[in-house]
C-alpha cells in the first residue's frame, strides 16, 4: 500500500529584513492512512511550518526551496492553486491552535461548518448541517442540536475547540493536520478534547499529524512520534519505543525535564510571622465578587503554589496583594504589620517589599528600552542609586540572572529570547530587593527547556537571598517542581491548602483530585485507563459541572 | 438585543444634545458676523435714521439672548422664521405672496438630497468594489492604478474635475448635458439625465477615501487566523474577502461612508456653482453675503443635523455589524 503522505527533503525558508534563511532544513515524512504522527518540538523547531506544508500551505514570508510533497499522488508542491484548493478542507483539513482566534466572529458556527462540504460539492447544505449536528454529538459538545446556531464568542474555549474538529471532519477528510489543539486550554477541558479527538479519529480512521511541545499529550495521541529541533530531524519512532528508549541526547533532555525537583524544605514553625498573610479577603469586579473569603500564609524563603483554571480568581488574588485591585472585605499583612489596602496609599517601602514578574515577558518590557535602562529604572526609583553605582547594580543583577552584562547591557527586548526575556523580568523585580515576588504563570509561554532553566534560577535565587515566592499556575508539573505549599483555587474560593507532600497524596478534595488526574502522564495507555476507570462523563469540565 | 438598544438610545440623546450645542455656536458665530443686513441693503449712504429703522422691522434691535431664544422656540415649532430680503420686500413695496424660510429652503434641499443619493448610488457600491477587488489583486498593477486614479481624483480641484467631465462628456461626446438646470415639476428620467455629470463629478471627489479605507480594512484583517482558516478549507480568495474578512472590516468602511456623505450634503456649493445646480449650497453661500441671518441659520443646523444624523447611523451599524454587540452571551 503505497503511503497517503510523502515528504522527502523539505526544505523551507523564511524572510526576515528582505533576506531568506532556511528554516527547515532537509525533513522527511511519511504517513499511512488511518495513522497519527506526533510532531514535537520547541517552538521555533518548525512543526507548524512542515505541518502546513503538508498542506501544500505556506504562510506569508515563507517559501517552500526544495523537496517533494506528494498527497495521495498528487504533487503539492508544484500543483495549481486551484488543484490545492479542491484537497484543503475536502481531503486534507485543518485544526488550529486557538479555536477563537480561528473561527471568523461574524457568523455561526454551523455556517462555517457547512461551507466547505458546500462548496466543495460534497453534500447540500441541509446534508452537512444534519450531518454537523451528527458530530457535535459524537464529540460529546452540550446540546448539539442548538450549539451550532450560536457565534463563536457564545461558546467556551474547549468547546469551540471541539466544533473546529468537527468542523474539520465535516467533509471526512483523509488528513488532519491538529496544530497544538489543546494548548491554550486548562487541564480538565484538555483530557475532554483529547478524548473527542482520539475517539472521533480512530471512529473515521482518518491519518492525522498532531503537532505539540507537550510529551504526554502526543504520548496519548500519537502512533509514532517524530522529534524536531531548530528545522532539523531529530529522531523518530512508534510511540512506546520512543517513550523508553529515546536515542538522541536531545529526545533525552527533553524527556529530562520533568524530573526537576526542589528538596523539601522543613516545616515552617507555628510561631514565625509570615511574609505575607493574605486574611479573609473578598474582592470584586463592579458588583461581582470573584474572590470569597481568601486566607493564606507565605513564610520567608518559601514557595506557595496557588493553582486553579482559568477564571478561579489566582490573578485577582494577585491583584489583591500589590494593591491593584482593593478588597472589599479582609486585609493583607506584610511581616505582620497590615498593608494600605490600595496601592497609592502605600509607602515606597511597602511598595519595594511586593514586586511582580509577569506571564507574557514580551508585553512587560517597554520595547523601545534598552535592557540597562528597564534593570536602571527601579534600581534608582527604589534604591536612589545614580550614574556608575546604578550601572554597577544593572550588572550586578546580570550577573545574578546569569546573562553576561556587556553583552545585554545596551540591547532591545527584542533583541532577546522568550527565556532571556523572562529573566530580564525577574532582574527587574530583583532591582527593588524585594521580599516577596508573584510569579504570575512566568513559565506557561515557555518552551519546556526554557521553562525548566526559569524554575532553576528562580530556585537558586530563593535560597542566595531567602525570597518568598506566590507561583501563580495551572500546571501542576511546575508545583511538582518548585512548591513548598499549595493552594487550590477554585471559583474564586480556596479549596484545600496544604504542604506539597500532602497535597500530592491522597485523599484529595474532590477538585484538586480532579485536577490531578486530569494532567497527562508520559504513559501512552494513561488516557485509555483513565478513561476505563472513570467514563468519559466522569472527566473534565464535565466533571467540574458536577461537583 | 436590550445591550444594543440602550447603545443606541444613548447615541440618539447624544445627537440631540450635540444639535443643541450647535445651535448656541451656530447663533454665536452667525451674529459676529461683520456688518448686518440693514447696512449691506441700505449702501454706504445710508443714514443712521434709517438703519436704526429697518433693524427695529426686523427685530435686530433686540438683545441676543432674546433673539436666541425667540429662534430656537421658533424652531422647536418647526417655523424657521422668514428671510430679511423677503421681509424687507414685503414692508418696502408690498404686496406679494410671502415666503417662509422652510418653503424657500425645501426645494433647494429636495434637490441637494436628490443629487447626494444619485452620487450615492453610484459613488458607495463602485468604490466598496474597487476597494474589494484592490485588496483581492493587492500590490498588483490594477491596485496601484486604482490607487493612483482616486488619489489623483481626489487631489484635484473640483472644478476642475467638473471642466474635464463637461469637456469629453458634454463638448466632445454630447451625452449629457452640461447644464444642471433642474425645476421642480421634472420628470424623474429628465431629473436624472441632469443631475449625471455633477453626480459623476462629486462621485471622482468621494471615491477614493472609501475604496482606500475598505481596501485598508479588508487587508488589515487578512493575517488573522480565521482568514488562514477559510484558506485552509480550500475557500477562492474571492469568497474568503469577501464572506470572511468584509464582514469584519464594517465598522471602519462605514464610518468612512457616514462622512462622504455628509460632505455631499454641506459641501458642493462649488459643483452646484458650475453646474447651475440649484442646490442648498448656492443659496446658503447668497444669503451670508446679505446677511439674510434666518436663512443662514437654517442652512447651518441642516448641515449640522445631515453630519448628527449621518453619524448617528454610522454608529448604530456599526454596532450592529458587530455579533458580540448583536448576540450578548
Amino acid at each position: 500500500m503505497s503511503p497517503l503522505l510523502t515528504i522527502k527533503n523539505l526544505v523551507l525558508e523564511g524572510r526576515s529584513d528582505e533576506t531568506w534563511t532556511q528554516i527547515v532544513n532537509g525533513v522527511d515524512l511519511t504517513l499511512n492512512k488511518g495513522e497519527v504522527l506526533g510532531l514535537i518540538g520547541e517552538s521555533g523547531a518548525g512543526k507548524s511550518t512542515v505541518g502546513l506544508a503538508a498542506m501544500g500551505f505556506t504562510r506569508d514570508g515563507v517559501r517552500i526551496k526544495e523537496g517533494e510533497v506528494e498527497f495521495d499522488g498528487i504533487d503539492l508542491v508544484n500543483a495549481s492553486a486551484s488543484v490545492k484548493r479542491n484537497l484543503l478542507g475536502k481531503r486534507i483539513a485543518y485544526v488550529a491552535q486557538s479555536a477563537a482566534a480561528s473561527f471568523n466572529p461574524a457568523h455561526k458556527l454551523i455556517d462555517q461548518h457547512t461551507e466547505a462540504p458546500v462548496q466543495h460539492g460534497v453534500m447540500s447544505r441541509h446534508e452537512s448541517e444534519k450531518d454537523g449536528i451528527e458530530l457535535y454529538r459524537k464529540l460529546r459538545l452540550p446540546n448539539p442540536d442548538e450549539i451550532g446556531f450560536r457565534y463563536p464568542h457564545q461558546v467556551s474555549g474547549g468547546q469551540l475547540q471541539r466544533a473546529m474538529t468537527a468542523m474539520a471532519m465535516s467533509c471526512r477528510p483523509d488528513l488532519i493536520i491538529f496544530d497544538e489543539p489543546t494548548t491554550a486550554l486548562d487541564v480538565t477541558t484538555q483530557i475532554e478534547v483529547l478524548a473527542s479527538i482520539r475517539e472521533i479519529v480512530e471512529e473515521f480512521d482518518t491519518a492525522a499529524i498532531y503537532i505539540t511541545h507537550d510529551l504526554a499529550v502526543v504520548a496519548q495521541m500519537a502512533d509514532r512520534i517524530k522529534v524536531l529541533l531548530k528545522g532539523d530531524e531529530v529522531e523518530e519512532a512508534d510511540t512506546r519505543t520512543m517513550l523508553s528508549n529515546p536515542q538522541e541526547e536531545y529526545t533525552k533532555s527533553l524527556w529530562a525535564v520533568r524530573e526537576f525537583k526542589r528538596p523539601q524544605k522543613p516545616a515552617v514553625a507555628s510561631t514565625a510571622t509570615p511574609v505575607i498573610s493574605v486574611q479573609n479577603v473578598t474582592a470584586a469586579y463592579g458588583k461581582v465578587d470573584v474572590l470569597n473569603d481568601v486566607s493564606f500564609d507565605i513564610h520567608e524563603g518559601r514557595t506557595v503554589a496557588v493553582v486553579g483554571e482559568s477564571g478561579s480568581g489566582k490573578s485577582t488574588t494577585a491583584r489583591c496583594i500589590t494593591g491593584l485591585l482593593p478588597p472589599r472585605i479582609g486585609q493583607i499583612e506584610l511581616d505582620g504589620e497590615p498593608l494600605p489596602l490600595d496601592y497609592r496609599k502605600r509607602n515606597k517601602h511597602q511598595l519595594r517589599q511586593v514586586q511582580m514578574i509577569y506571564q507574557m515577558a514580551d508585553t512587560a518590557l517597554n520595547p523601545r528600552k534598552t535592557i540597562g535602562e528597564i534593570i536602571g529604572r527601579p534600581v534608582q526609583f527604589y534604591m536612589g542609586l545614580r550614574g556608575s553605582d546604578r550601572r554597577r547594580r544593572v550588572d550586578q543583577l546580570l550577573e545574578q540572572i546569569e546573562l553576561e552584562p556587556d553583552q545585554y547591557r545596551n540591547r532591545l527586548p527584542s533583541e532577546l529570547s522568550g527565556g532571556q526575556k523572562q529573566r530580564i523580568g525577574i532582574a527587574r523585580a530583583l532591582a527593588a530587593e524585594p521580599k516577596f515576588i508573584i510569579c504570575d504563570e512566568v513559565t506557561s509561554a515557555l518552551d519546556q527547556l526554557v521553562a525548566e532553566g526559569i524554575l532553576r534560577l528562580l530556585a537558586k535565587l530563593q535560597d542566595d537571598l531567602q525570597l518568598s515566592y506566590m507561583f501563580i499556575t495551572h500546571d501542576l508539573a511546575t508545583v511538582r517542581s518548585i512548591a513548598d505549599e499549595v493552594v487550590v483555587m477554585k471559583d474564586g474560593v480556596v479549596v484545600e491548602q496544604g504542604p506539597k507532600t500532602e497535597m500530592f497524596k491522597p485523599p484529595h478534595h474532590a477538585y484538586t483530585d480532579l485536577l490531578l488526574s486530569s494532567v497527562p502522564e508520559m504513559d501512552p495507555d494513561w488516557l485509555t485507563n483513565l478513561l476505563a476507570e472513570r467514563g468519559v462523563d466522569n472527566i473534565g469540565a464535565a466533571a467540574v459541572d458536577k461537583m | 438585543m436590550p445591550g444594543v438598544l440602550k447603545i443606541i438610545l444613548q447615541r440618539l440623546a447624544l445627537g440631540v444634545l450635540t444639535l443643541f450645542i450647535v445651535s448656541i455656536v451656530i447663533f454665536t458665530a452667525v451674529n459676529m458676523l461683520p456688518g448686518d443686513f440693514a447696512e449691506l441693503i441700505l449702501g454706504q449712504g445710508a443714514t443712521p435714521e434709517a438703519v436704526a429703522s429697518i433693524r427695529r422691522d426686523l427685530g435686530l434691535d433686540q438683545p441676543a439672548l432674546t433673539r436666541y431664544f425667540e429662534w430656537l422656540g421658533d424652531m422647536l415649532t418647526g417655523n424657521l422664521g422668514t428671510s430679511f430680503a423677503q421681509l424687507n420686500f414685503q414692508t418696502n413695496m408690498g404686496g406679494g405672496e410671502m415666503k417662509t424660510v422652510v418653503s424657500q429652503i425645501a426645494p433647494r434641499f429636495a434637490n441637494t438630497m436628490f443629487l447626494a443619493g444619485v452620487t450615492a448610488a453610484i459613488a458607495v457600491p463602485f468604490a466598496l468594489m474597487l476597494g474589494i477587488l484592490s485588496a483581492l489583486y493587492r500590490n498588483s498593477v490594477f491596485d496601484r492604478f486604482t490607487n493612483i486614479f482616486t488619489l489623483s481624483s481626489i487631489s484635484s480641484p473640483e472644478f476642475f474635475l467638473a471642466y474635464i467631465l463637461i469637456l469629453f462628456l458634454a463638448v466632445l461626446n454630447p451625452i449629457l448635458p452640461s447644464l444642471s438646470n433642474i425645476y421642480e415639476g421634472m420628470g424623474f428620467g429628465e431629473r436624472l439625465q441632469k443631475t449625471l455629470l455633477p453626480a459623476l463629478t462629486l462621485t471622482l471627489v468621494v471615491t477614493a477615501h472609501m475604496m482606500r479605507m475598505t481596501r485598508a480594512a479588508i487587508i488589515n484583517l487578512l493575517a488573522s487566523p480565521y482568514i488562514e482558516m477559510a484558506r485552509l478549507k480550500g475557500m477562492s480568495p474571492m469568497r474568503v474577502i469577501v464572506k470572511h474578512a468584509l464582514p469584519n472590516a464594517l465598522a471602519p468602511i462605514i464610518n468612512v461612508i457616514a462622512l462622504n456623505l455628509a460632505y455631499l450634503i454641506t459641501g458642493v456649493v462649488v459643483v452646484e456653482v458650475v453646474f447651475v445646480y440649484p442646490g442648498i449650497g448656492q443659496l446658503f453661500v447668497d444669503a451670508v453675503k446679505i446677511r439674510d441671518i434666518p436663512v443662514v441659520q437654517a442652512c447651518c443646523l441642516i448641515f449640522a443635523g445631515a453630519y448628527i444624523l449621518l453619524n448617528l447611523t454610522a454608529d448604530i451599524l456599526s454596532v450592529l455589524s458587530n455579533p458580540r454587540l448583536r448576540h450578548p452571551k
